[in-house]
């Protein structure tokens, strides 16, 4: 269908009365002749969308260009099907009308740009057709402890079909070796049964639920809603296709065995909060030396916790597990003595009753403190040395048995062979920086055996759990379609664990959902364009399959990028690392910010006139801009800004079309990468900013200022620095001086 | 009065992250949700928080994605000013009366300020706790959603209404504006009403409301803020001089059988953090947290880890037994015992924060629900009793990872529940 163009201008707002509105419509139509262009004085009241419906019905406008507030603000209001309708919206209001001096030449003329740029983005953008296939929807759960368990009921619950692998023989995992366990219900005081057992009569029996036990994942190989996995179980294999998987594989215990320290390995009568359950199913706490009742029992928290030597990290159960042991020991025998050296007692909300309860019982004492020793006796009772405690001095206690509170090692980081030294690739290492591509620490955990050219298993975060790195979104992942729940995910308890079992479901079951109808998940839910790519311009140069964020792209043994479309997040990073530009969306392309680019107006240099691009990150550098708008904040007129998905996707030969065309100075403003990144597609910004470092050197070359390029991190909330980023950037440029390129 | 409202899908009770979370999560996934917030704008408490824990991140950051992601999905429909009136019904099958208090602004308001330019009367502003005022015509933060003003009901009927209304040039402003009560079925109903600081003034040995350099953790949260009511300098109260000694007191009011006797799972986190912002702000100040246990639980220890590594960060095992202040100088004075030297502190500091725990809104505000609670109003997971359900803070105390991981999962029960008719 032929491209049918409106371009609707809003007087309102201000906009009025900063801009010659005439002058704006008349570049639409004489210069870019559009068919249709109109202007009102409230676009977003009834009457201004009703136009805008009518010139769509009756005068076959396809594509409608929106010149008034944010694209942000009335959204409900402009809002039309893509796959029938492209929409570009230019912001005359917050980024012109509101921070600019009305009625002035310079104000004028950055309306003017933006109009061109938009109009330039419309005419090139196509409808959208969302990618279909025959989508499966069934969910598959490795691990069978109580959070696979919880997630597969959750899920069959939902309507979904289910297929629960175990590795071990029987389903349950830890609940199903540990005897109670502490009070989750109010009034929050006594010991309760785990249930596993009726959790695991009530998952065999449910229908929809296919279990697969003794048994283990060869591999991996698909997408969501396409996902092909091989499951070998007694020696045979069997490959089923499933829509989405929950890794829930859970946990092991650290290794006591590096706990010499505290006396495991050396002295029998250490034992760890693991074998007390064994004992207590057993109803009896015995001495492993002599068999003997044990008459004081000694656990010492944190054992190889919070400890840079071992476990950095707290496992957050093992404060609660004492406290239980610490019940059923009291239970079992009323003269028995329990101690507990701690370094914090951690029992939060609603836990902390249990706390109290136990804390009031005569029987058991408890003290913060730092075990500096253990050592044992001739009848290989224990005696502990402990420092800085709440008695002021130095004690020692002895005890018949100690308990050491051991904690957690995520499944998926077993193979690490020193947890508490390691590192993500890429982030921390300057050196690595300049040379390496920022990528992805995989560790093979043999849990999934993903066909991922980026690594068979889901990318560790620290420690070896493989969780989201956003407060707002813990179930963020980076292998779309496969979410992390439970204790592979981060120490938790097992409350919790049920908790995040479900949660873990919904995002599996959303997921085949948004993926039947050709959507994409989170962060940019519901959208329906997809990267194609024109593979007879591909140089198999394998930037793409590296940089992608989330895997999307496979590879062929030639090199040529594979694309998995039910991978993708749509952020639009591979667009920019293409060399070739091969890749692009129907509604996004290189070619289309190329033409913003290569549209923008450049004066003379005599007219003194500078022009600077700014392409920003629409997550947070462009809502600040936005409320620097708000705020009526003012700063130089010459920034033309391009809204990106991701600084990912600047694509190097946007810069060169800027320079080429006299445009003085490329600004480039993202979200925080590092550590603590903030960049929502994981490593965008961070990947922008290692290919402005490359591109610096370029410039050099060609004696153009390295200085016209400047990449920065912005936080949503500091928008109060853009004025002055913006202003000093300019005064960089004005130092440097003109683009010699310009009027070429 | 009757309004046609989309078929049956989910009601979400409280639009803070766990609403928003759940509602969101209900709609990706397929399904229609009603979202009913008490207040002008979605976010609740976390919007007023300057920055997360461990990641020391804007609030703004993933309340902007959230809010596109509304913007997006037609399956979402969302109240505010608006509260849940009567429920009755059952499991697939709620009649549900919600009232919408009148904002008298429609939705032709493009937020462009004119009406906040002509008003004179001045308002406490909510969103920073009453610490400041804002105009009686007002939008409720810079990055409200919906981004559409409001009127305050004490201007109704006086002229300064009527200059509002003339101010206004999209017939954005309607001073007729009267409540309504909505009509809905429903399938399921997931409560997350979230929380209040507890109040500080009960705890009288800690002289909050006496000493006016006394203040909560929520109150610090608005003074770090840069959208808060001293844009983002921690000033003390009396003087407006910039902190250089800050202690903190953890378990103020909590843990306390006097008071909450429950933990509320986040001050420790809380304070660590904004002893950060405090040592952010000046090189030189010094930070003293007088705590009972420190509980950076999980992977969070890390975050304990960096900030005791602080030289000027000190950690003191004892609980604050009194606080007093010098007259002369308006600062304060702690009394606390170190228990681990067994020694007895009396310390001076220019401001003392008091982290003060979280009391649930349904132990105060009763919705008229079928939900069982425990004795301090956290609703209770009933296996037995499905159709309604609960999320974040109204279950628990808990920090917004919990909440959101919390109300992920109650939007699949809210679905299961749609599903079992």
């Amino acid at each position: 269908m032929d491209k049918k163009i409106g371009v609707y201008i809003c007087s309102g707002c201000e906009i009025g009365e900063s801009l010659d509105i005439e002058a704006l419509a008349g570049l639409a139509s004489s210069k870019y002749k559009v068919p249709v262009c109109k202007n009102h004085p409230m676009l977003c009241g009834e009457e201004g969308s009703s136009l805008i419906r009518s010139d769509i019905e009756k005068e076959g406008v396809n594509t409608v260009v929106i010149a008034a507030c944010s694209p942000r603000e009335k959204t409900n209001v402009f809002s039309y099907d893509p796959t029938a309708i492209s929409m570009e919206r230019i912001n005359l209001r917050e980024h012109v009308a509101w921070c600019h001096t009305p009625n002035d030449e310079d104000t004028q003329m950055l309306a003017e740009d933006y109009m061109r740029m938009g109009i330039a983005k419309a005419q090139k953008m196509a409808t959208l057709e969302p990618f279909s296939e025959e989508i499966n929807k069934t969910i598959l759960v490795v691990g069978g402890g109580i959070t696979g368990i919880t997630s597969a009921l959750e899920a069959a619950k939902a309507g979904k079909d289910v297929v629960l692998v175990e590795k071990g023989p029987e389903l349950g995992g830890w609940m199903a070796k540990i005897w109670k366990q502490y009070p989750k219900t109010p009034p929050y005081l006594e010991l309760q049964e785990t249930g596993i057992d009726s959790k695991i009569r009530e998952v065999k029996s449910n229908t929809k639920i296919r279990i697969y036990t003794g048994a283990k994942i060869e591999k991996t190989e698909g997408a969501p809603g396409l996902f092909d996995v091989t499951i070998s179980q007694n020696g045979k294999s069997e490959t089923i296709r499933v829509g989405s998987i929950v890794e829930a594989t859970g946990w092991q215990p650290y290794d006591a065995n590096k706990l010499g320290h505290l006396g495991f390995g050396k002295s029998p009568n250490v034992v760890t909060n693991i074998m007390i359950e064994e004992m207590a199913s057993k109803g009896k706490f015995a001495r492993p030396s002599d068999g003997k009742e044990a008459k004081s029992v000694a656990f010492i928290q944190c054992a190889g916790s919070r400890d840079s030597n071992h476990l950095p990290y707290c496992s957050s159960y093992c404060c609660l597990t004492s406290l239980k042991q610490a019940a059923y020991i009291r239970e079992q025998d009323s003269d028995t003595k329990v101690y507990i050296l701690y370094k914090d007692i951690r029992t939060p909300a609603q836990y902390e009753l249990f706390y109290k309860k136990v804390q009031e019982d005569a029987g058991v004492f408890l003290t913060k403190g730092e075990v500096v020793g253990v050592s044992e006796d001739s009848d290989k009772n224990l005696i502990i040395d402990v420092d800085n405690t709440l008695l002021g001095d130095r004690i020692q206690i002895k005890a018949d048995m100690v308990v050491l509170a051991t904690g957690m090692v995520p499944s998926a980081g077993i193979q690490v062979k020193d947890l508490a030294l390691e590192e993500p690739e890429g982030t921390s290492d300057e050196k690595k920086k300049e040379e390496e591509v920022p990528k992805d620490f995989i560790i093979p955990s043999d849990i999934l055996n993903l066909s991922y050219r980026q690594g068979p298993e889901l990318p560790s975060l620290k420690y070896g759990f493989p969780d989201s790195h956003y407060i707002c979104f813990p179930y963020e992942t980076r292998r779309t379609g496969i979410y992390a729940a439970g204790c592979v995910r981060q120490p938790l308890d097992s409350a919790d664990c049920v908790d995040d079992a479900a949660g873990a479901a919904l995002k599996a079951i959303q997921c085949v959902e948004l993926t039947a109808q050709g959507k994409a998940v989170h962060p940019r839910a519901g959208d329906m364009s997809y990267p194609e790519l024109y593979m007879s311009r591909c140089t198999q140069c394998k930037r793409c399959t590296e940089e992608c964020p989330f895997g999307m792209y496979n590879e062929d043994e030639k090199g040529n990028p594979l694309p998995n479309p039910t991978r993708c997040r749509r952020c639009g990073i591979c667009m920019g690392s293409c060399p070739e530009r091969i890749i692009s969306f129907k509604d996004y392309s290189v070619d289309i910010i190329g033409s913003m680019v290569k549209a923008i107006d450049v004066p003379e240099e005599d007219e003194e006139k500078p022009r600077v691009v700014a392409f920003l990150c629409e997550n947070d550098a462009y809502p600040s801009m936005d409320i620097v708008g708000r705020k009526r904040l003012s700063y130089n007129p010459y920034m033309r800004v391009i809204p990106l998905r991701c600084l990912g996707n600047v694509n190097i030969v946007w810069i060169a079309d800027a320079l080429s065309k006299g445009i003085d100075g490329v600004l480039l403003i993202g979200c925080k990468y590092g550590d603590d990144y903030q960049c929502h597609y994981i490593k965008g910004s961070e990947l922008a900013s290692y290919r402005m470092e490359k591109i610096k050197e370029t410039l050099d070359r060609l004696r153009l200022e390295s200085d016209r390029i400047r990449i920065l991190e912005l936080s949503i909330d500091e928008y109060d620095k853009l004025p002055g980023i913006f202003d000093d950037f300019m005064e960089t440029i004005e130092r440097v001086g003109p683009n010699p390129y310009k009027g070429f | 009065m009757e309004r046609e409202v989309f078929g049956k899908g989910i009601l979400v009770v409280g639009g803070g992250i766990s609403g928003l979370t759940t509602a969101l999560e209900v709609a990706e996934t397929g399904y229609r949700v009603i979202l009913v917030e008490k207040e002008a704008f979605l976010g609740g408490r976390v919007a007023r928080l300057n920055k997360y824990y461990t990641k020391l991140c804007p609030p703004s950051c993933g309340l902007e994605i959230n809010f596109k992601r509304i913007k997006r999905n037609p399956n979402i429909q969302y109240f505010t000013l608006a509260e849940v009136e009567s429920v009755s019904g059952e499991e697939g099958n709620y009649d549900v009366a919600i009232r919408v208090q009148p904002r008298y602004v429609n939705d032709n308001c493009t937020a462009c300020g004119e009406c906040e330019k002509v008003c004179v009367t001045e308002i406490e502003n909510d969103f920073n706790l009453g610490m400041d005022k804002t105009k009686a015509a007002y939008l409720p933060y810079h990055m409200a959603f919906p981004m559409k003003y409001v009127l305050a009901p004490e201007i109704i009927g006086t002229d300064e209404a009527k200059r509002c209304l003339e101010a206004c040039k999209y017939n954005a402003i309607d001073l007729e504006m009267q409540p309504e009560t909505i009509n809905v079925k429903v399938g399921s109903i997931v409560v997350t009403t979230g929380w209040k600081p507890y109040d500080a003034a009960k705890i009288d040995n800690l002289g909050f409301g006496k000493y006016e350099n006394v203040i909560t953790n929520v109150m610090m949260e608005r003074l770090a803020a840069p959208n808060g009511p001293t844009n983002g300098k921690i000033l003390r109260p009396s003087d407006g001089k910039e902190v250089k000694n800050v202690i903190f007191a953890q378990c103020a009011g909590s843990r306390d059988e006097n008071h909450l006797p429950y933990c509320s799972a986040v001050c420790c986190l809380a304070s660590l953090k904004q002893a950060t912002y405090v040592r952010e702000q000046d090189r030189e100040s010094k930070v003293t947290i007088f705590y009972i246990d420190v509980r950076a639980i999980g992977r969070y220890e890390d975050f304990y880890t960096k900030v005791q590594s602080d030289e000027n960060v000190s950690f003191i095992k004892g609980k604050v037994a009194k606080v007093e202040e010098d007259p002369a100088t308006k600062d304060p004075i702690v009394e606390v015992e170190d228990t681990l030297s067994g020694e007895k502190i009396r310390a001076k500091a220019d401001l003392v924060v008091l982290a003060t725990g979280i009391v649930p809104n349904m132990s105060e505000n009763k919705i008229p629900l079928n939900i069982t609670c425990d004795e301090f109003g956290f609703a209770v997971s009933d296996p037995s009793k499905t159709g309604i359900y609960a999320a974040g803070c109204a279950r628990r105390p808990v920090g917004v990872a919990g909440a959101v991981q919390d109300a992920t999962g109650a939007a699949l029960k809210s679905i299961q529940s749609t599903l079992r008719r």
